[in-house]
């Protein structure tokens, strides 16, 4: 009977072991994090200096100056007034509803974590465009990060890190990173190969190839990832509230918690209003980087 | 003038996992087919070996699948011989290093392709400078020397414009530009102006007939169309399955055709349009008054006026004006007649 039993009830690992098993890995965790939590933290270090230094700067600047250097930013990157404008009064229903000092904490945080992604995926795209072993390697990774759960990844960083902002920096950074590090590697590969060979024939190296005719031809699709890099570090903001970081996402955790609906459609919408001004002057920069592909219609 | 620049001695290459493997039996006799259907590996050159002489034009011609691509990029190794050497101005480029073959590319050859292959970011004076930035060259001297090649390939005033923004005969004069600017002895001409349509050919055709005339480049030209091969090419060389089956100037080419295969390519030829005096001419003999006079190199054709006004046939004279030889009517209606079969 032993036979039927088994095609019934899946042959289980006995609780016992599961239990020792889960437990060794915990400890085995948990004295690591004892162990080198501290010199880790220490690592971080420059980042939350940075970090904390941003943040007190659009906090304590006068807001109307704020105001003004976002608005030339929006300006400049957008060339839009219609956005410029709308985004005056995005700003200053902000201001007179009080979330003023939430969203600059928010403002920070995810300048903070888009400079980083660029900054760290950049260099890993170009890598695996060079290379088909590292792409096979970095992939399986990007998937898990893009799929795991938020919370699993932030139980072990919580237990490495406490609470605090730098942990929710790098909850935000795993979740936000990978489509930047996908688009490069895309845009570099997607570069026309009679073109690559036209720069081989002249005689460039691996640099020069790489500096004046694939990176500047990626570009675009470079300006995409870093587009969805901000859309996704701003789908965080609620989840790395969780964790301590301070912003938009607190109220809305605490309006969830309390059923205020108003607080947390008011701060909701703050942050649908930071998503739509980053959208639009991220993708219309981007757009306006590759002019040169619409020249034949001027 | 007959310095031999670029030699080519036993070129194989064939494509696949495993090429060198298959060298010995390509050399024992199996061809482009059967290679692949046993063994999977495609046969690119097949025991090449061709000199082009300094300051010449040399046409390689071929249907697709030929290998001519594979063996115009070969002369600045954009591919790796399975075996063979390719020797320019005494040197084994084959055996050149990494650093070495970049300086070999920077100063030596200059290429031109089929479908252009601008640089589509760079506007028309970045494209042109391209090769001078790569070797990291004065910048003002650099924009002077690329102003030059613009000018003389007719493009002043497009500086600024983008290569999308340029018809396919101006985006071509810029890939010509852009070869020439570093002024390299050798230009790699890659079906340069199979993309253009007809009229736009024969003048770009023209253009570098022209600009060859001051130059004195080593032109490797690479084409599938004979009437361009005939007009361009010093010598002509034809590949077939990545075997060459001729090589020869036009004459030998169109009247003693090496096969069959060489033989059906030059058939629809209009013979007394490439062919010129000098090839069907009696030399010696005297000079017959009663005769009109033609010059040793202009093309039966052209002197079709004189003969219907000659009595016996043609006085021939060089570019100096001393006879040198004649021409009989009945040779000439002989050719006439042969040309129609």
């Amino acid at each position: 009977m032993n036979f039927t039993e088994f095609f019934i009830s899946f042959p289980e690992m006995s609780k016992e072991s599961l239990r020792l098993f889960k437990k060794s890995l915990d400890g085995a965790y948990r004295n690591f994090s004892r162990e080198y939590g501290d010199a880790i933290e220490a690592v971080f270090d420059p980042v939350l200096y940075f970090l904390v230094w941003f943040e007190k700067i659009l906090q304590n600047s006068p807001w109307p100056v704020v105001i003004i250097v976002f608005l030339l930013l929006i300006y400049y990157g957008s060339r839009s007034v219609a956005l410029t404008i709308s985004s005056l009064f995005a700003f200053l229903l902000i201001g007179y509803f009080g979330m003023w000092d939430d969203t600059m904490s928010t403002v920070s945080i995810i300048g903070v974590c888009t400079l980083m992604s660029i900054g760290l995926g950049i260099p890993i795209g170009i890598l695996m465009s060079g290379s088909d072993r590292a792409r096979a390697a970095i992939t399986p990774i990007l998937d898990i990060m893009q799929t795991m759960p938020s919370f699993v990844y932030l139980i072990p960083v919580v237990m490495l890190l406490g609470i605090g902002k730098i942990p929710g920096l790098l909850a935000v950074i795993i979740y936000a990173i990978p489509p930047i590090i996908r688009l490069t590697d895309l845009g570099i590969r997607e570069v026309n190969k009679e073109v690559l060979e036209a720069a081989d024939a002249f005689g460039a190296n691996r640099t020069q190839k790489l500096f004046r005719v694939q990176l500047p031809l990626a570009l675009p699709t470079i300006f995409a990832g870093i587009n969805q890099t901000i859309m996704m570090a701003l789908a965080m903001v609620v989840i790395a509230s969780m964790i301590g970081v301070k912003g938009l996402g607190q109220p809305v955790l605490k309006a969830i918690t309390n059923q205020y609906f108003t607080m947390g459609l008011l701060n909701g919408l703050a942050i649908v209003a930071l998503a739509i001004i980053f959208d639009r002057v991220s993708q219309s920069f981007g757009k306006r980087m590759q002019q040169y592909r619409a020249g034949a219609n001027e | 003038m007959s310095e031999i620049k670029i030699k080519i001695e036993n070129l194989y290459k064939i494509f696949g996992s495993r090429p060198r493997e298959y060298t010995d039996i390509v050399r024992d006799g199996v061809d482009k087919d059967e290679l692949l259907s046993k063994y999977n590996h495609v046969l690119g050159l097949d025991n090449i070996s061709l000199d082009i002489k300094e300051h010449s034009i040399q046409v390689v011609m071929g249907l697709s699948g030929s290998g001519k691509s594979t063996l115009i990029r070969h002369i600045n190794r954009l591919i790796e011989p399975t075996e063979g050497t390719v020797t320019v101005d005494g040197e084994d480029i084959t055996k050149l290093n990494k650093m070495d073959l970049l300086e070999f590319r920077r100063n030596k050859t200059g290429m031109v392709f089929q479908r252009f292959a601008l640089f589509p970011h760079q506007n028309i004076l970045d494209n042109v400078q391209f090769g001078l930035s790569i070797k990291n060259l004065d910048k003002s001297d650099s924009i002077e020397r690329a102003m030059y090649w613009i000018e003389k390939v007719g493009l002043t005033g497009f500086e600024n414009k983008f290569p999308n923004q340029l018809s396919g005969g101006m985006q071509q004069r810029v890939g010509l530009a852009r070869a020439l600017a570093t002024d390299p002895d050798i230009l790699l001409m890659d079906e340069a102006f199979s993309a253009l349509d007809p009229l736009i050919r024969t003048d770009m055709q023209d253009q570098l007939l022209d600009l060859q005339k001051n130059l004195n480049k080593t032109i490797m030209f690479i084409t599938h169309d004979l009437d361009e091969a005939l007009k361009l090419g010093d010598r002509i060389a034809i590949l077939n399955g990545g075997k060459l089956v001729q090589d020869g100037n036009a004459e030998e080419i169109l009247l003693k055709p090496a096969d069959q295969y060489v033989a059906n390519f030059v058939k629809d030829v209009n013979r007394i349009k490439v062919l010129k005096i000098k090839t069907i001419l009696d030399q010696g003999g005297e000079r017959a008054n009663s005769n009109p006079t033609v010059n040793v190199n202009d093309s039966i054709e052209n002197c079709l006026p004189a003969i219907l006004e000659s009595q016996s046939g043609l006085n021939v004279i060089d570019e100096k004006n001393n006879f040198v030889g004649s021409v009989s009517k009945n040779k000439i209606i002989d050719i006439l007649q042969k040309s129609k079969d």
